[in-house]
């Protein structure tokens, strides 16, 4: 019945797939597409203020040529790949307790709970972090009322407080898609390992990781980009010693006035980045495609 | 199928089609600093003027990033400090020249006026008229350091964790200074200027255990001063006049070498849409009753005459306290800066944020 209005009304179809994906071309194209190639262009053009104007790798040399630059980005993306990790680790025993443990209602109730915090921005649940942590915040109020420290602790404004930052920010990025392929997950699978007298870490390992591997992996992609991406945890919780490499490019833009050495910095960022998730995609044996399916 | 969708799409266009017609109150787009359009005075300009007031709240950089990104539209009026325009106007042209015929000239402090259209004058044009101004020194809370009193202090081994500053410019100006150094007669000299702060940026480094945090939001660094976790900080001094009068203690103290002296300007972008709203704006803001609401809700010196008897007397008492007549003669006002040193200044910044 459908197949034949759809061949009777070939044109009107044809029309109404134009109209729907007129928007979305547009879209791309005037909002993503051209912006990057004018940043590609201008990526590989020195600003005027610093010599002629013509072609040149000038601005991709500096990256490698000045330490600080590719440090700050050897740093942002090891501590991505430490945020992804720890994320994994924190969020897989959740996603478990959540789908194989709890009953139906209660799994519901706890998925809504782990969303509640994610319904206000980011920049919110940040302050509100450095609420709690700062000298004279909350849990330093605490600790001192119950005389477990002797004088209030700067918490805030270092690498641990930093990640632990991210770790809470990108959690439930990787809970999600851990909470689809377990639900995929046999339960019968687990109980057959126990009678054949599996202990609980030879279930996790040789039967509940490599079934979440797909959806380990498009979490951890997810948790990856969105953590090296970043910008305001790492300045607002790291501080001082802090520096990452969005802030890095921001710099460029924004306070040296260097829009070609940032953009250069921006196409940096996105090629190593592809690299590395390439990289994890390969020694994990996974497929792109059967990933973000 | 189809045609449902294609009646649904059509009702949704005639839905909206009054919505595009419709001429909506002309718009006045303002991008500015947090606190330079109090409520109070965007109701009644919007009542005066018919105009609808739209505030964009942004620091120095960001405004000249935005304007640079529209090539000076987007915005009707922006309020830079007087020495970012002139390089900029030069190497990206975000400005209109100021028709002063259209500009209220005696509502100005003479001098004031002056100084602006020198320093922002581009191939014999001006390019901005003041609005107001301060100074960057510090704020000292007496209770824990009673002695602070340069910029130095702020690299001062026995503050350690006491100390807070932002990681910008002024930062590097001010710590020239404090090193014994006029920053602003190297301005001409790049190797000079590099030499220099290749030993502020070393300072910075070594003094990096004493600074608490590079504080990035003013609210933020009154906070962390109230609550007694910051004791020295550089800052804009009606900070400290707020924090005065909350905690006698606390105060703003013009540093031995001079207080930094900014002017926040009115420059009109050079796509703006409503050039009229924008010299209506400066001309309502600079009018005496206007200019002392604004002193008045955020502790900052207007640009305009005749607001004496208007001011609050705390704020009054705050200045005549912290600027005695020599703190005045001895202010460095910022020179227009050359656009090559900000981009020497911003690796050093880096420098100094990425050191261990």
């Amino acid at each position: 019945m459908s197949a034949v209005a759809a061949s009777k009304a070939g044109p009107g179809l044809r029309l109404t797939l134009a109209l729907f994906l007129t928007p979305v071309v547009l879209w791309l194209g005037l909002l993503i597409v051209l912006p990057h190639i004018d940043l590609l262009i201008m990526s590989f053009r020195m600003d005027p203020s610093f010599g002629d104007e013509g072609w040149s790798f000038e601005n991709y040399r500096q990256f490698f040529a000045e330490p600080i630059y590719w440090l700050t980005f050897v740093r942002t993306a090891g501590y991505s790949v430490l945020v992804t990790l720890l994320t994994f680790l924190v969020s897989l025993p959740v996603a478990f307790y959540v789908t194989k443990v709890v009953a139906r209602n209660t799994s519901r109730f706890l998925l809504t709970m782990l969303l509640l915090p994610f319904w206000v921005s980011e920049l919110v649940r940040v302050y509100g972090w450095m609420i709690l942590l700062r000298e004279s915040g909350v849990l330093n109020h605490w600790l001192t009322g119950l005389g477990i420290t002797a004088a209030p602790v700067e918490m805030l404004y270092n690498d641990a407080t930093m990640i632990m930052g991210l770790v809470y920010t990108s959690m439930l990025f990787m809970v999600v898609p851990l909470v689809s392929v377990l639900e995929s997950l046999d339960d019968s699978l687990i109980e057959a390992a126990y009678d054949l007298g599996a202990g609980p870490w030879t279930i996790m390992r040789t039967i509940v990781v490599p079934h979440c591997m797909p959806g380990i992996m498009s979490g951890a992609i997810v948790v990856f980009m969105l953590t090296l991406g970043n910008y305001l945890t790492p300045n607002l919780m790291g501080g001082k010693n802090s520096l990452w490499f969005t802030e890095q490019i921001y710099n460029q833009f924004i306070a040296s006035f260097n829009w070609n050495q940032g953009a250069a910095f921006g196409f940096l960022l996105l090629a190593l980045s592809s690299c590395i998730i390439w990289l994890g995609l390969r020694l994990t044996g996974q497929k792109l495609s059967r990933v973000v399916q | 199928m189809t045609k449902k969708l294609l009646s649904v799409l059509s009702m949704i266009t005639v839905l909206l089609l009054p919505c595009l017609g419709q001429a909506a109150p002309k718009e006045f787009r303002l991008l500015t600093w947090k606190g330079y359009a109090p409520a109070e005075l965007v109701e009644k300009f919007e009542k005066e003027t018919g105009y609808k007031v739209q505030v964009t709240y942004s620091n120095n950089e960001e405004m000249i990033a935005k304007l640079r990104a529209t090539r000076g539209g987007g915005f009707d009026l922006a309020q830079p400090s007087q020495d970012r325009i002139s390089s900029v106007q030069e190497s990206f042209g975000l400005y209109q020249a100021i028709d002063f015929g259209r500009i209220e000239a005696p509502r100005f402090i003479p001098s004031m006026l002056d100084a602006v259209k020198k320093n922002t004058l581009v191939k014999g044009k001006s390019y901005a008229v003041p609005f107001c101004w301060g100074t960057d020194g510090l704020i000292v809370n007496r209770k824990f350091a009673p002695e602070a009193k340069s910029f130095a202090d702020l690299l001062d081994s026995k503050y350690a964790g006491r100390v807070s500053y932002r990681l910008k410019r002024p930062t590097l100006i001010a710590q020239a200074f404090g090193m014994g150094v006029d920053p602003f007669a190297l301005y001409a000299d790049e190797a000079a200027y590099q030499k220099m702060l290749d030993q502020v940026e070393g300072k910075l480094i070594a003094a990096k255990g004493v600074v608490k945090n590079y504080w990035t939001n003013g609210d933020a660094l009154l906070e962390s001063m109230r609550s007694g976790e910051v004791h020295i900080a550089q800052a804009w001094d009606n900070g400290g006049f707020k924090l005065h009068a909350e905690n006698p203690d606390i105060d703003f103290v013009a540093p031995t070498t001079g207080a930094l002296g900014w002017i926040d300007t009115f420059a009109i972008p050079a796509k703006a849409d409503n050039v009229d709203a924008a010299y209506k704006w400066i001309n309502f803001m600079m009018r005496p009753e206007n200019a002392a609401v604004f002193t008045n809700a955020e502790d900052t010196p207007t640009a305009a005459v005749g607001v004496g008897e208007r001011l609050k007397p705390a704020f009054r008492a705050d200045f005549e306290r912290c600027y005695p007549q020599q703190v005045i003669d001895n202010i460095k006002w910022y020179p227009p800066v050359p656009a090559k040193l900000e981009a020497m200044e911003g690796k050093a910044l880096d420098r100094v944020k990425a050191a261990q």
